[in-house]
């Protein structure tokens, strides 16, 4: 039988000795930059396409998601339904989404197919031609779903939580509307593909189990492209002067969305690292200070989370929650409490080295698997920083002190500096 | 081909063992054969309830996340009407400390007041956030209550009523566990760089004494054969029409299952599906449509689903549905639209199978369901399907007696 009581002996997982396996880089004929981790058991390839085209570069709000989303509905030679039945005939997936900075295009596939898949994807990002039929009804589809979206206290929330931060005219703080889908029009789109996909130099990010070959294949394809390099114009960040806000969406909400967030420098900065070890502390994971409290002592709620914001021009220190009508109030309080307590006491050394094991343990898990492992080179990448930053990271979880995290906490966990909303 | 070991402990626990020296971690899952089909009709929510209550400590360990947390690990688990599954991730190194968690809860809970008061509030909060203060969140309490007149299939996993986990009691909590939560209803797969010797051991020394409990027999109300249609119209403050239609469908281990799959994909999964392609795109009546199922053990229900675009009548969009059911019942798919669904299902498997994580916990349903060794059957079982036996159970299902509509009207 067994001593129950008596947890068997751990390894620290602070002891392991992480190493970020390296990456293969090449160019294509034009220039086009190709990071490639070849990796993995399964026969099955990730292959991105990364390019200038986020909603940084746009003059008229929505036009880059929707030239992003667009891509696929129709060229010159086959419809929206060819190219997707060209697709899934290979049990394919060709998504696309589009950030503030870029915009991709990412292909799933078995890596027997990746030889017919390749030509469609020249041919979308080569010969869209962005139809006005489909253009219409994307806009009356995403105009209903807005309507759906804007009934939800998380959603409005999220939305508004942005501009107060970076201003209603920042990429990072804009947000859609029917007016501004309703202002689309075909010709605008059409140019903005133009220079940012037809014209503009893109990233190329490969993963999974890697044929021989296929680097020959990439540049047959893509090598031949104009692949002009553009810079992402930086626009100014103009945060709101108010600071706290309620918001009544709903007459018959249960559940007030709550978010508290502050601005935070960029990975460029010396804080910022430390910041996610304290993070984890505050409420970064499930053992964290504020699911502790919020959730698992006084069950106001099914989570509490909170979170660095992974933008290239300048982070935000984010808390979100969703918690009851009558106690999102007492919520925000217990939120400025586990600050004022980050402030005012070290963390114990017990605690501490819970979250150093857990950040370490979940780092190693995540390093599993070629996706994962070309994600966290692709952060890197990015944010223009080198592997140096992966090591400085571990070196952080490790080693940064209690005195230290109590130091940082003074400087940032301030509630005058925070943005606080309620949606209800 | 997924490789793995497999023995049983003499109090019934089934042991299975996946070694995959690739990965620097271990993954330990512990299914176990109860879900919310199993509760009493008067306390729904409970096997749900229960995987919150798991977590609130056990008879000798006070905090369960704590010490994995330690242990440079994480955990989770799910809840669905058929089972509920438990899984922990963490470095193989303090692959034991796995063992002792999931082996004390096993044996026991702490049965805390405390922990049954906060999750008991956390479950409401939970309600609230994804099926009440949610657009259309109560449609699936509405539909389930339609299409199912006496299976337990009639209630969602977070149960029927806030009022039922209000109030639950300990008492009612400690028989759930003692009926379900034992060795003879669970199974446990160890998997990532581990050994199967050394998971003998550990499998010995943690859950060989915990006593094996009861085998759990279900017995559960058979749903009768629906002989006529069922209609429900709903009015709520949302802003746009929803069509929801299900119809009777094979359960999970029935012969007929991976035609029914595939015809489900064929219909609406993916931007190259028929449904998506006619009646949104060709025809735009919906702004948005699905094709699904839960892939239920028990007799389940096929799904289609859709929101209508603005000022298209119900019965307008209902027709033009109901032509394109009429076409995949009258004309065989052809061939290169079924090999489109089975390219589509290798590639899925495949994408699924790069995580251990997701290896450990597919043997362990597949152990539950029938034996592990279905999991490398899966594939031919979807390669095997012919675009006759498609039609088939296309003609089965979509009969008119077969379905439950239901009209989700914006009110205003």
């Amino acid at each position: 039988m067994p001593n129950r009581t008596q947890p068997p002996p751990i390894v620290d997982a602070v002891a392991y000795q992480l190493t970020l396996r390296p990456l293969e880089r090449a160019t294509l004929d034009n220039g086009i930059p190709v990071y490639m981790m070849n990796a993995g058991a399964e026969d099955v390839l990730q292959l991105e396409w990364l390019y200038p085209a986020g909603n940084s570069f746009e003059s008229q709000n929505l036009v880059a998601a929707t030239a992003n989303f667009l891509l696929r509905n129709g060229t010159r030679t086959k419809n929206a339904l060819q190219i997707n039945e060209a697709v899934d005939y290979f049990g394919a997936y060709l998504n696309r989404s589009c950030y503030n900075e870029q915009a991709s295009l990412v292909l799933h596939c078995m890596t027997k197919h990746i030889d017919s898949l390749l030509p469609i994807v020249r041919e979308v990002v080569t010969e869209s031609v962005l139809p006005e039929d489909e253009l219409q009804l994307y806009c009356q589809n995403m105009k209903q779903r807005l309507e759906v979206n804007l009934r939800k206290a998380d959603f409005v929330a999220g939305r508004l939580i942005d501009t107060y931060l970076f201003g209603v005219d920042h990429p990072y703080g804009k947000f859609s509307s029917a007016e501004a889908f309703d202002a689309l029009d075909r010709s605008t789109l059409l140019r903005f593909y133009e220079t940012h996909y037809q014209q503009a130099q893109p990233m190329l990010f490969v993963a999974g189990k890697i044929p021989a070959g296929l680097l020959d294949q990439l540049n047959r394809f893509f090598g031949d492209l104009p692949a002009t390099p553009l810079n992402c114009p930086i626009h100014a960040i103009v945060p709101a002067s108010t600071k706290k806000y309620r918001i009544d969406n709903d007459k018959q909400g249960m559940q007030g969305a709550i978010r508290m967030a502050r601005l935070f420098p960029n990975r460029h900065h010396p804080d910022f690292i430390p910041a996610q070890l304290l993070n984890a502390v505050l409420g970064g994971f499930f053992g964290s200070r504020l699911m502790s409290n919020i959730r698992e002592d006084k069950g106001y709620t099914y989570g509490i989370h909170s979170y660095l914001m992974n933008l290239q021009q300048q982070s935000a220190w984010m808390i979100s929650t969703e918690a009851g009508k009558e106690v999102t109030e007492a919520t925000i309080t217990e939120v400025y409490r586990e600050m004022e307590r980050l402030r005012n006491e070290p963390v114990g050394e017990e605690e501490l080295l819970l979250v150093r094991n857990y950040m370490m343990g979940g780092l190693l898990g995540d390093l599993d698997g070629p996706f994962q492992l070309m994600g966290r080179w692709k952060n890197l990448i990015l944010h223009g920083v080198d592997e140096g930053y992966f090591y400085k990271t571990i070196d952080t979880i490790k080693h940064f002190s209690a005195a230290n995290l109590q130091e940082l906490a003074q400087r940032y966990l301030r509630p005058e500096d925070f943005y606080e909303l309620v949606v209800i | 081909m997924i490789q793995f070991d497999r023995f049983t402990l003499s109090n019934g626990l089934r042991v299975l063992v996946h070694p995959d020296s690739a990965t620097p971690m271990a993954v330990v899952n512990v299914l176990y054969n109860v879900g919310a089909r199993d509760e009493d009709p008067s306390h729904t929510g409970f096997a749900h309830l229960f995987e919150h209550l798991m977590f609130g400590g056990s008879v000798n360990i006070p905090e369960y996340d704590e010490p994995l947390q330690m242990a440079g690990g994480e955990n989770n688990a799910y809840t669905t009407n058929d089972l509920t599954n438990y899984y922990i991730q963490l470095p193989a190194d303090n692959l034991e400390t796995a063992f002792w968690l999931e082996s004390d809860r096993m044996l026991s809970l702490a049965f805390s007041e405390k922990s049954l008061a906060t999750q008991r509030k956390v479950v409401c909060e939970e309600f609230k956030e994804n099926y009440l203060n949610k657009p259309y969140g109560d449609s699936w309490h509405k539909m389930r209550e339609l299409a199912y007149q006496v299976h337990p299939y009639r209630w969602m996993t977070i149960g029927k009523e806030l009022s039922h986990i209000e109030k639950a009691t300990v008492q009612q909590v400690r028989s759930f566990f003692y009926k379900h939560y034992t060795p003879c209803n669970a199974i446990l797969v160890v998997a990532g760089a581990v050994d199967t010797e050394r998971v003998k051991q550990l499998a010995e020394k943690w859950f060989g004494d915990i006593p094996s409990g009861t085998l759990y027999e279900r017995n559960l109300p058979v749903e009768p054969v629906q002989t006529a249609a069922r209609q429900l119209t709903v009015k709520a403050p949302v802003p746009l029409d929803m069509f929801c239609k299900t119809w009777h469908m094979v359960g999970r281990k029935d012969r007929a299952y991976h035609a029914v799959d595939l015809l489900t994909d064929i219909l609406g999964s993916g931007a190259s599906s028929r449904l998506y392609h006619a009646l949104v795109k060709e025809q735009p009546l919906f702004s948005s449509i699905d094709c699904y199922h839960f892939g239920s053990n028990d007799p389940g229900l096929l799904t289609i689903e859709g929101k209508l675009v603005k000022g298209v009548s119900m019965e307008k969009a209902e027709a033009a549905l109901q032509v394109q059911l009429q076409k995949v019942i009258e004309e065989k798919v052809t061939d290169n639209e079924l090999q489109k669904v089975k390219n589509k299902t290798e590639s899925m498997i495949a994408f699924e199978d790069m995580s251990v994580m997701s290896r450990a916990s597919s043997l362990a349903y597949y152990e539950w369901l029938v034996d592990a060794t279905e999991m490398n059957q899966e594939l031919g079982k979807y390669e095997a399907v012919s675009s006759a036996s498609i039609r088939e159970q296309a003609r089965s299902i979509f009969r008119e007696e077969n379905s439950n509509t239901l009209y989700y009207l914006a009110s205003k």
